[in-house]
């Protein structure tokens, strides 16, 4: 059939001559290859010690935002978990008491908030679904863990730290 | 010989060659690994100790405590005696190495060879015949099918590699005149090396010692893509240590053989100038820091290689070994009987 693209290759098979199949001439060659490998400077990036640059857009560890006074933005309204397409995000919601004003910004907040980190698959879709812009999938690599246990990440790793009075 | 002093010296020489084979089989399989890194663009094991140094011995307390595992159909007698016969040849080959020139030590001279008998080159092919065994036996008694396929091919391939091993040797031995080690190492005083007088011969001694040794591109006894673990499929624990140290020990038996007959063993360009200036004690001493430095470039080459090439395939092997290297190894000899016929009938 003609080629379209005009990119087609006929390749020949054709029989080794004496040096392809004396050997040792490839294997010459293939000595120098690795060697010029040998004094390359390791691509490796250590991890723990070392980080790679992430791409702006990068999905990390989730964190729940406060607003410019401090107050969290969550509002328990459960969009994040109805979008989660791993069901990876549970809450529960409470009704915010006098006093508790600089602490909650709506009237409603979620007393727990839990995301299971061996569910999640960081697609990103709370962080769509999130009215209130309270969730962003803005941190680092969720850490290495033990236990199942240990991956359920509550409020008390989720939520930013407050600010600095 | 007879003095209590000497019989301690040589006690003394042998525990520490012995010792220098372990530490050397053991920083083989670290070094091992990081020219792997190496080659391949990458770190290697780096964090046990300080450049990860440490990873041999955490990799030997690893293989001490795992579980022994003997399998129900496996010949327990012969399980066990597989790898210790594999490590064993592999040890004794280095009693017959000279490691190094006459040394003085005090009033005593020492002889850094552990015994020179006169059949050296011989002793050397008998216990690198005998290695195979531990395979074999090990393979055999696992009662798999897989590790036997691997001891029949070990088994095969060392048979078909030691003829032309034997017949590239022959060759040297026509232009040395002797079987001894020791004798061999003094004819190529300074920068006399055989390898200028057999440079095929060599070559065809290092693809057999690579076939010997198992190792790429000739390491089908073990190869996993097609028989799991190749012969040490069933085995755990230290005796699994055991046949991987054994193959380190077996690479650094065979650089130093090389080195030894081919590459001027403990000879370099200027030794009687340097002998002079260090003296009867650190002079020798010094040129076992130069056979050491050839082993070590040995070691590396055979890194080097298994880092490049692939493994042949089964046929290829034979085809290589029976159709190839044989027929190498006569006309070599042929040339080179003509060759010193020629050169002695025209009085050099």
């Amino acid at each position: 059939m003609e080629s379209l693209s005009n990119k087609k290759k006929v390749l020949e098979v054709k029989p080794l001559n004496f040096m392809e199949r004396a050997y040792l001439p490839a294997i010459v060659s293939g000595l120098a290859t690795t060697m010029k490998h040998f004094f390359k400077k390791p691509v490796t990036i250590s991890y723990p010690e070392e980080k790679r640059e992430f791409s702006e857009n990068f999905r990390g560890m989730h964190s729940l935002k406060r607003d410019e006074n401090g107050k969290e933005r969550c509002t328990a309204c459960g969009l994040c978990a109805l979008s989660c397409p791993a069901e990876a995000i549970t809450m529960t919601a409470a009704e915010r008491q006098p006093g508790e004003e600089n602490l909650y910004r709506e009237e409603k907040y979620a007393a727990v908030y839990e995301i299971n980190m061996l569910r999640c698959i960081f697609c990103g879709l709370c962080e769509e679904a999130c009215p209130k812009e309270a969730i962003y999938l803005d941190g680092d690599i969720v850490p290495a863990d033990y236990l199942r246990k240990d991956f359920i990440y509550g409020k008390d790793k989720l939520v930013e730290a407050p600010l600095n009075q | 010989m007879g003095s209590t002093a000497d019989i301690l010296i040589k006690i003394g020489l042998i525990l520490i060659i012995f010792v220098i084979s372990l530490v050397m089989a053991m920083y083989s399989t670290y070094a091992e690994r990081k020219v792997a890194a190496f080659f391949q663009d990458r770190i290697g094991p780096n964090r046990a100790g300080p450049w990860g140094l440490l990873q041999p011995l955490a990799d030997g307390g690893k293989l001490f405590l795992k579980e022994e595992i003997i399998p129900t159909n496996a010949t327990p007698f012969l399980f066990i005696v597989g790898p210790s016969l594999a490590i064993l040849t592999a040890c004794i080959g280095s009693a017959v190495i000279p490691w190094g020139q006459k040394m003085t030590i005090g009033s005593h001279v020492v002889d850094l060879q552990v015994t020179d008998i006169n059949v050296g080159v011989l002793y050397i092919f008998g216990v690198v015949s005998l290695g195979v065994y531990g395979v074999m036996i090990g393979g055999w008694a696992s009662n798999n099918k897989y590790s036997l396929l691997g001891a029949i091919r070990a088994a095969s391939q060392n048979i078909s590699y030691e003829i032309s091993m034997g017949l590239s040797i022959i060759a040297l031995l026509m232009l040395t005149g002797t079987l001894s080690l020791r004798e061999i190492a003094e004819q190529q005083h300074s920068w006399h090396w055989n390898i200028i007088r057999q440079p095929l011969g060599f070559i065809l001694f290092i693809v057999c010692a690579f076939a010997e040794t198992n190792r790429t591109p000739f390491d089908l006894p073990e190869c996993e893509t097609e028989l799991v673990g190749g012969y040490h499929t069933e085995y755990s624990s230290m005796k699994m240590g055991f046949y991987l140290f054994a193959e380190y020990i077996n690479m650094f038996i065979s650089s130093a053989v090389m080195a030894t007959l081919y590459w001027g063993s403990y000879n370099y360009p200027g030794m009687d100038w340097m002998n002079n200036l260090l003296g009867p004690t650190w002079g020798p001493l010094f040129g076992f820091a130069v056979l050491f430095f050839k082993i070590l470039v040995f070691i590396f080459f055979f890194m080097w290689v298994r880092w490049t090439i692939p493994r042949f395939r089964y046929d290829q092997l034979m085809d290589l070994g029976w159709k190839i290297l044989i027929p190498l190894a006569i006309a070599n000899i042929v040339l080179t009987g003509i060759g010193s016929t020629l050169l002695t009938h025209f009085g050099y």
